[in-house]
């Protein structure tokens, strides 16, 4: 079966995340001055097969830990969107 | 084939006009399909066809011994010695920079690397000329941070070094910012290649990105019609092309090596008007025909129309005309760069460029390949000056406040935010970088790496206050500043480029000034004796009508004969003289055209100083010599500010001060008399620089003297250097450097 | 000095001929490893220099670090021969894992090229057998991810086992301590952000980066 999955990479807890800072100094020039805590990752769709939707999950996991993620500075997170 | 439109509104929503319709017919002897209709649409846009401009163009200086190709190619050409040649092009993304600064910026980058390697020169230098609304406008912040962010992103990446170039925030480019961008490359001159197809039988093989739906119709839609804020950027946006510079490197690299194997017999980029650009000139400039094999395209997207993949701007391809017997050679080294490769063409003895769905099957176009190019539509568009520019050149330019320091202060700007961001040491050539006059690289052989003792000098420059009040004399003077900066780094000129950026030629006062702007830029071209190998031409830049100032921006390349040791800095040294050389400004010398008086006094007009372009030569030639003879300590060209702002860069970049005994009023201050250069001679050494001139023609006055930790004009005016520095370093940073905000 | 240098290229390098051309001023031999190819051609020493492997996607050396040649260059690196990584060679040796740590973006979001003050902190790898630590060197930056981080352990580690190689005196890019270089355990591998290749002439501005390319070549 074709599974859609769906990896949030974002950075770890206590990692600076030189994006989110900039956006959240950007925010209340705009007038959001109740913003705090940006975190900026990335989003990863893609198509694999598998037979099951947990084999789906644990295949992806595998990619991110070996690739699609770098655990120093970043956490994945493994969701199958449909079968 | 489909049947004829009988529609008007079809070619009009083309962009054609009905009598550019008419002479298709004529040409085609029959009505043409929609297919047809649309590549011509293309290929005679103002963008692809120069209609409005090129009546003009024809007037400018094109020759010279050492010119191997002039304008009309993908890119100038130069002999430079060694058997090393030098291409160069400037080209402009002012409208894709306006609705999508990043993407636009990138593109434009993307484009004109393609144009130099297309000649069999690997790009080494990218210099970008940028201009944008003030910096008070949120979105023309937005716009300027997202070029910035588009040049570095494309050019750092792809790997070729932006070593130059320049920024000005003026009121006239909000909405239409001007996003130039030239590109160098160096290449032995035996692997010159042409864009021309030749040799019945020969294949058209596409190389790079597969194509997509972006920028269907790109040249035609945004770089031949103005904004105008109704529809603004939304429509538009589906045109804008996405740049990938990692693909741009793999092709680079590719076609370096098919070059180097001689594997083609001619290359050609794919820009505007994509595919049937490509096809149509290689075969026209070969005296050829081509077939073209739609479904051989490798597309993006499936169920693409023939009018989409033949017009589709979709970047990071070429096309390259190969021998059959190489094409295997030619798909191994495409692979090994994973680039893909597809047959899409053959060349034919018949002069059509045939459409064709499937090598034999249905034919969906078929049309002489000439007549997109050599029969393009040729306006002499009507001209006239402005009607009150008799009361314009009237005005008295130098009325306004006149707190000098104050003033002094505001006309300071440091670039250092914006070249920070570039790579531009890439390759080991650069001598002297962004944020000085002229920049200068190592001339290596492009084969051995060696070095040839030699230099190569770039500088662009342009000047909207200038052009504006006087169009002729303004583009002269830019043409002047552009050598001058060359000469401060000891460099000869070798060529120009140009980029003319104006605004609607439906405008009889827009002709005028593209008119007096190539009549200007030949007087100069021919007095400093640099032909122009190549330009581009940017109309419709204006916004909701209203034209911006003309806005021509030109590239002069120079030799440096004699690359030993490193120009003089622009930093002044401390306890020396300091002299002012060049042209002496008449008494009271006009305020036109400074930007003393466009952003303080707030006086647009006047007319502009007396110009002596025989003594911009003569200074030129001079200050070069001198820095060829290690005579010189420091060296700066004085051009927008004036003497006062000239003087402040060189006590910044040092940190030591002067006494100018000069007048001290604003005038002596920030005039913009053209042709002068502020340079530090050794004392012992003064005596003779002074003689040395004197012989040479070339006027010099001891204006003060070095030292101390502040810069005073006259015994009224004292400025710390702290002062100055704040005032020069902190402006764009606290205006772009805080992140971006989209407006 | 015959020193043979491997200057490895991917797809996307763009300092490979300047670092050749650096090492070859200096009298070393260099050849260019296609990183298709794990071959390393008995080459003395690896440099893998600057430029946007793979155009950097994903991550900055992400996709470089399953290259063919990265499992010689693993193995060789093992087995005590000399490697160089150079601003993008850093983040590859880090995706491989060959140094601890990661590199990310610039605190000042912004990419940096910039003529830089740096400190030798330890002397004790390839890169020191010409230098005194506390020596100052001026040698270009060129990045938009040279912003050095990695866990408070391994800091600490980094710094008991004298590994920082380099500290910017005046930290550009955010990086943690003021890191511009590392090595590994052995000193054999080292990692940095600044291109020594860049400060090899006084035509351009400085000649610092020559210590480290012949220290390198002396093998």
């Amino acid at each position: 079966m074709r599974f859609e999955v769906k990896v949030e990479v974002s950075p770890r807890e206590g990692i600076a995340n030189p994006e989110g800072s900039t956006i959240e100094r950007a925010l209340p020039a705009l007038g959001f001055v109740t913003a705090g805590n940006v975190r900026v990752g990335k989003v990863i769709h893609l198509q694999v097969d598998a037979d099951s939707a947990a084999d789906a999950k644990s295949l992806v996991e595998d990619m991110c830990n070996r690739f699609l993620s770098n655990p120093v500075i970043e956490d994945a997170l493994v969701e199958v969107l449909e079968g | 084939m489909s049947p004829a439109p009988e529609d008007a509104s079809v070619h009009r929503a083309l962009g054609l006009s009905d009598d550019e319709y008419q002479r298709i017919h004529e040409l085609l002897d029959r009505h043409p399909n929609h297919l047809e209709l649309a590549m011509y649409s293309v290929m005679w846009s103002e963008h692809c066809s120069y209609k409005s401009s090129k009546i003009h163009l024809k007037r400018l200086p094109t020759e010279a011994p050492w010119v191997l190709v002039g304008p009309g190619e993908n890119a100038g050409v130069i002999d430079v010695g060694d058997d090393i040649a030098i291409a160069i092009r400037i080209e402009s993304h002012n409208h894709p920079s306006a609705i999508e600064p990043y993407q636009g910026a990138a593109t434009g980058v993307g484009g004109i690397l393609r144009d130099i390697f297309t000649m069999g020169a690997r790009p080494i230098a990218v210099m970008d000329p940028l201009r944008f609304g003030p910096l008070d406008d949120p979105r023309s912040r937005w716009i300027a941070e997202g070029v910035v962010s588009g040049v570095s992103g494309y050019g750092n990446s792809v790997g070729v070094p932006t070593v130059g170039g320049e920024i000005v925030f003026d009121e006239t480019y909000k909405g239409n910012p001007l996003v130039n961008v030239l590109a160098m490359g160096v290449l032995p001159s035996e692997r010159l290649v042409l864009g021309q197809a030749s040799g019945i039988g020969n294949l058209a093989v596409l190389l790079g990105a597969s194509t997509g739906r972006d920028g269907i119709g790109g040249v035609s839609v945004l770089a031949s019609a103005g904004f105008d804020e109704s529809s603004e950027d939304a429509d538009k946006r589906p045109s804008v092309q996405v740049g990938d510079p990692f693909e741009e490197k793999r092709l680079l690299e590719a076609c370096l090596e098919l070059l180097d194997e001689g594997l083609v017999t001619g290359i050609q980029d794919l820009g505007g008007a994509g595919i049937t650009c490509a096809t149509s000139e290689t075969a026209s400039r070969g005296g050829a025909g081509m077939d073209v094999d739609v479904t051989a395209i490798h597309a993006r997207e499936e169920n693409m129309e023939p009018v989409e993949l033949m017009t589709s701007e979709s970047q990071e391809r070429m096309l390259a005309i190969v021998e059959p017997k190489d094409l295997t050679r030619v798909i191994e080294i495409s692979s090994r760069w994973e680039i893909e490769a597809s047959v899409i063409g053959r060349v034919t003895g018949n002069g059509q460029l045939r459409v064709l769905n499937g090598f034999d099957g249905e034919v969906l176009a078929s049309l002489p390949a000439s007549t997109l190019h050599d029969d393009a539509p040729e306006y002499d568009r009507p001209l006239a000056p402005p009607s009150n520019l008799t009361e314009r050149r009237s005005k008295d330019a130098s009325q306004g406040s006149a707190d000098c320091v104050n003033d002094l202060l505001n006309l300071l700007r440091d670039p250092a935010w914006v070249y920070s961001q570039y790579d531009h040491q890439l390759f080991l050539n650069t001598v002297v970088g962004p944020g000085n006059d002229g920049t200068l690289l190592r001339l290596r052989n492009p084969r051995t790496g060696e070095e040839t003792g030699r230099g190569i000098a770039l500088s662009t420059d342009g000047n909207h206050r200038w052009c504006h009040v006087d169009p002729r004399q303004g583009t002269a003077m830019i043409v002047a500043e552009a050598v001058m900066n060359i000469a401060c780094v000891g460099a000869y000129p070798l060529a120009v480029v140009n980029c003319l950026n104006f605004g609607n030629p439906e405008h009889p006062e827009v002709m005028w000034q593209l008119s007096e702007a190539v009549d200007g830029m030949t007087e100069a071209c021919v007095a400093f004796n640099a032909p122009v190998v190549g330009g581009n031409v940017s109309l419709y830049n204006e916004t909701n009508a209203v034209d911006i100032a003309p806005t021509p921006v030109v590239g002069v390349i120079g030799m440096h004969p004699s690359l030993s040791v490193p120009p003089p800095v622009i930093g002044l040294p401390s306890d020396a003289s300091l002299l002012l050389l060049g042209q002496v400004p008449e008494a009271n010398v006009s305020m036109a055209g400074t930007q003393w008086a466009w952003e303080v006094g707030g006086c647009k007009d006047g007319t502009l100083p007396t110009f002596d372009l025989a003594q911009a030569v003569r200074t030129a030639t001079f200050v070069a010599d001198a820095v060829q003879n290690q005579r010189l300590v420091a060296v700066h060209d004085v051009g927008e500010g004036g003497l006062a702002v000239a003087a402040a860069e060189m006590a910044i970049d040092s940190g030591v001060g002067a006494q100018i005994n000069y007048h001290s009023d604003h005038i002596a201050m920030f005039n913009e008399s053209g042709g002068r250069v502020l340079a530090v001679v050794q004392d012992e050494l003064l005596d003779a620089f002074m003689t040395d001139a004197s012989e040479h023609e070339v006027p010099v006055r001891e204006i003060g003297r070095t030292g101390g930790s502040s810069l005073n004009f006259g015994s009224e005016i004292t400025i710390p250097l702290n002062d100055l520095e704040h005032a020069c370093r902190n402006e764009l940073p606290e205006a772009l450097g805080r992140g971006t905000i989209s407006a | 000095m015959s020193c043979r240098v491997g200057v490895v290229r991917f797809p996307g390098t763009n300092c490979e001929f300047d670092t050749v051309d650096a090492i070859r001023s200096l009298d070393g031999e260099a050849e260019v490893l296609w990183h298709g190819e794990p071959s390393l051609k008995n080459v003395d020493a690896i440099v893998i220099p600057g430029g946007f492997a793979h155009g950097d996607y994903l991550r900055c050396g992400a996709i470089a670090k399953f290259s063919p040649i990265m499992e010689s260059i693993n193995s060789f690196a093992k087995a005590g021969g000399p490697v160089l990584g150079i601003c993008n060679g850093f983040q590859v040796l880090t995706e491989a894992e060959l140094l601890p740590g990661a590199l990310q973006k610039n605190a000042g979001m912004k990419f940096l090229c910039s003529m830089q003050q740096i400190e030798f902190v330890s002397t004790s790898n390839v890169l020191g057998r010409q230098a005194q630590a506390g020596d100052r060197l001026l040698i270009p930056i060129n990045h938009f991810e040279g912003n050095y981080v990695c866990s408070p352990q391994v800091l600490n580690q980094l710094e008991e086992e004298n590994r920082i190689v380099f500290r910017y005196t005046d930290n550009p890019n955010g990086s943690m301590a003021d890191i511009a270089g590392i090595c590994n355990t052995e000193g054999n591998v080292v990692g940095m952000m600044p291109h020594p290749e860049r400060a090899t002439s006084p035509l351009l501005g400085s000649t610092d980066g020559t210590t480290l390319i012949k220290s390198l070549l002396i093998t």
